[in-house]
Parts: structure tokens; sequence; C-alpha cells
């Protein structure tokens, strides 16, 4: 990690195969059980352990089970508003999203390097992000496509176009719209590797400016350890930012392909 | 950038741990925990939509009953009400008609009485002319000598009288 004093703020998005797993492998693919695996599968028994506390089904919900309760209300309040009619049916896969991104971003902040573990936000990778944002493009072409066939393609031809602007409209739309996985997968990708940077190079700023002089710091590495506390306190907002706007962009985009319009 | 430079070498590992894990989520949280969760809440709000239900109509239950009771007390205030009115007014005729009868017996004793007073001055009086006329003869037959009959010197007393 360190070359002689040198901190590199891109290591810690290095994926390493963990438990002599390097070459295991299906069909040719290396399915290497890394890092980022180790922490998506703690993601899942984490967010599995806090369903578990709203599986008790009490009359009068304790303290936990009204949490996992507040957060499902919160998904069914967010497709009811932003799907509208038939956007029930749409909370098990909101949720799990909004849910596992949510609990990755977090966990991925937990500042267990100073217990030697090392965090690994798996959100900070697009081949992850990008899954997702084709999972949920996926699920807005195929609705879309098995509930109004051919129609579907009136969603890029706004109300009361005239006939001639329809040729230019058309195309313009079809590109916004195919562009959606991307800024998807893309949002919650940079949002992500931007913030883990920022820090990495704040807290480099801090180890090299004290062990080169007490008086270095004093006067660097004390502002950027508070800078840093500011830091994480927006870092943990914008994890829930970015797994509420994932959730909600995906409505959004199912609203679309439900209703068209 | 490791999201790069390891692209070609862990892009299969990636996709294929984040598809099994995030499949889990999805069947296991998703469509197996979430659908619980959600019908709790919902019996939830049936049972308070329920029993908020049964409180208003125990309410409008006992508003009635009550308007029920006020109508049966005034009811029964006014009854009891005209039965005192009846009772003095009973009270009231009794007194009269005891009042008068007293009265009437009274009147008749007055006038007994004064009916006997009236008889005892007749016969007082009618003792005085005599007894006038008794005197009157005699004072006559003393002053003149002569002699006047009794119904005379009556006559005469009773006209001075």
């Amino acid at each position: 990690m360190a070359e002689s004093g040198k901190i590199d703020p891109m290591h810690q998005f290095a994926i390493e195969p963990m438990f002599g797993t390097d070459h295991l492998a299906i069909g040719g693919y290396n399915i290497a059980f890394t890092n980022s695996a180790l922490w998506m599968v703690i993601t899942v028994v984490v967010l599995w352990v806090f369903m578990l506390g709203g599986m008790k089904r009490e009359l009068v919900p304790g303290r936990w089970q009204a949490a996992v309760e507040s957060m499902t209300g919160f998904i069914a309040k967010l497709t009811d508003e932003n799907i509208g009619k038939g956007g029930r049916k749409y909370v098990p896969y909101i949720f799990s999203l909004f849910m596992f991104i949510l609990f990755a971003n977090l966990l991925g902040l937990l500042p267990l390097g100073v217990i030697g573990l090392h965090p690994f936000t798996f959100t900070s990778h697009f081949t992850v992000t990008g899954v997702l944002a084709i999972l949920s493009f996926s699920i807005v072409l195929i609705v879309g496509f098995f509930k109004h066939g051919i129609k579907f393609f009136s969603l890029f031809i706004p109300h009361g176009t005239p006939l001639p602007m329809v040729l230019v409209i058309f195309p313009i739309e079809l590109v916004s719209f195919l562009f959606r996985p991307f800024s998807l997968g893309l949002r919650l990708f940079v949002a992500m590797i931007a913030g883990h940077i920022l820090l990495k190079v704040l807290a480099g700023f801090v180890i090299n400016s004290a062990n080169a002089s007490p008086l270095w710091g004093g006067v660097v590495g004390i502002p950027s350890f508070a800078l840093m506390i500011g830091v994480s306190a927006l870092e943990v907002l914008v994890a829930g930012i970015q797994a509420y706007v994932f959730a909600l962009l995906t409505s959004l985009y199912i609203h679309d392909a439900e209703h068209l319009h | 950038m490791p999201q790069i430079a390891q692209l070609a070498a862990t892009y299969s590992s990636q996709i294929f741990w984040l598809l099994l894990t995030f499949g889990i989520v999805f069947f296991v949280i998703g469509l197996g925990m979430v659908p619980k969760v959600q019908s709790t809440v919902d019996a939830r709000d049936k049972k308070i939509a329920d029993d908020l239900e049964a409180a208003k109509a125990n309410s409008a239950a006992a508003d009635a009953l009550e308007a029920d009771w006020r109508a049966k007390e005034n009811e029964a205030r006014a009854d009891a009400q005209a039965k005192l009115a009846e009772a003095k007014a009973k009270a009231a005729k009794d007194r009269e008609a005891k009042l008068a009868k007293e009265d009437a017996a009274i009147g008749e004793k007055l006038a007994a009485a004064e009916a006997e007073i009236e008889a005892g001055r007749g016969k007082a009086l009618g003792e005085i002319e005599a007894v006038a006329a008794e005197a009157a003869a005699d004072i006559v037959r003393r002053l003149a000598g002569t002699d006047v009959s009794a119904d005379a010197a009556l006559k005469a007393v009773k006209a001075v009288i």
C-alpha cells in the first residue's frame, strides 16, 4: 500500500482474490471469491439480519421492527408516488435494490481500517453498478414491450408534437432513453469513488504531514483531519442519497414502462 | 484505476458474485420477507381502522343512550312537576273547601248567637216596657190620682221609647 511514505488513494478499489480461489472458474470464466465478493456476502448477511428484526410481526412494533417497517413503508410510498397504479408489485425489486446499495455504501464507509480490516465498497465499481443499472433497464424494457408492444415507442414522442418535429424529436428521445442505464450506473459509481478518493487523499495529507514535522502536522494535518470528519458525514449522506436516487430513477423509468407518459 | 485496470481479469467474478448475492437479496429478502413485513403493517393499519370504527360506533351508541336517558329524565321531571302542581292545586282546593266549611260553621254560630242576643234584647226590652208602664201607671195614680189602664200605660210607654 505505502511505498516510501506514498499513499495510493486508488489502492482501496483494488480487487484481490481471497482464500486461494484465484483460479475458481465456471465455463472458462473466472469467478474467484474476491474481497469485493466478500463484502457483497457481508452486505447480504447484514441486510438479512436487519430484516429478521422485521419478522417478529408484532401488532405493536418494537424499535427494530419499526425501523424495518419504516424502510418497507418508505419504498412502498416511493413506488406509490412514482409508479402509481400497479406500482406495488415492484416493491420487492425496488426494496432489494435500495437496501442492497444502501447497506453496501454504508458498510464500505465503516472505519474498519482502525482494527486492521479493509472495508471494500463494491458500489464503487462500474462492473457492479453497471449490472444493477442493466437489471433495472431490462425490467423497464421487458415491462414496456410486454405491456404495450410496439406502442412502447410512442414514449419517445411527447404529446402534441407536430409531425415534422417527430422526425427530429424521436431520435433525440431514443438516445436519451438509451443513456438511462449509463447515467444510472455511472452516477452511483462516480459518487462512491469520488468520496472514497477524497477521504483517502485527506488521510494521506494527515499521515504524511504528521510524519514530515510536528509543524506541518499542525498546519496541514489538523485542518485535513477536521475536513475528513465533515467529508465522512457528507459521505454517509451521499451513501443514502445515491441509494435513494438509484431506487427513485428506477421507479420513474418503470413508471414510463407501465403508463408510457 | 483498478476499476479499469482489473476489468478484464475481474469482470466475470464481479458479475457472478453480484448476481448471486443480489439474487439472494431479491428472492429471500425482497420476495420472502418484504411482503410479510408489509402484510404486518397492513394488518396493523386495518386493526387501527377497525378499532377506530368500533370506537366511533360505540361513541354514537353512547350519545344515543345519553339522549335517550335525557329524554326520559326530562319526561320524569315534567311528570314530577305536573304531580307537584296537581298536589298543590288539590291541597289549595281542600284548604279552600275546609275554610269555606269552617266559615259557614262560624257564620252559623255567629248568626245563632246574634239571634240569641236579639231575642234576649227583645225580651229585655219587653220587660223594660212592662216595668216602665207599670211605673208610669203608678206615677200617674200617685200624681193625678187617676187610674190608668195597663194597656194605655203600655201604649204611652211604647210611644215614648
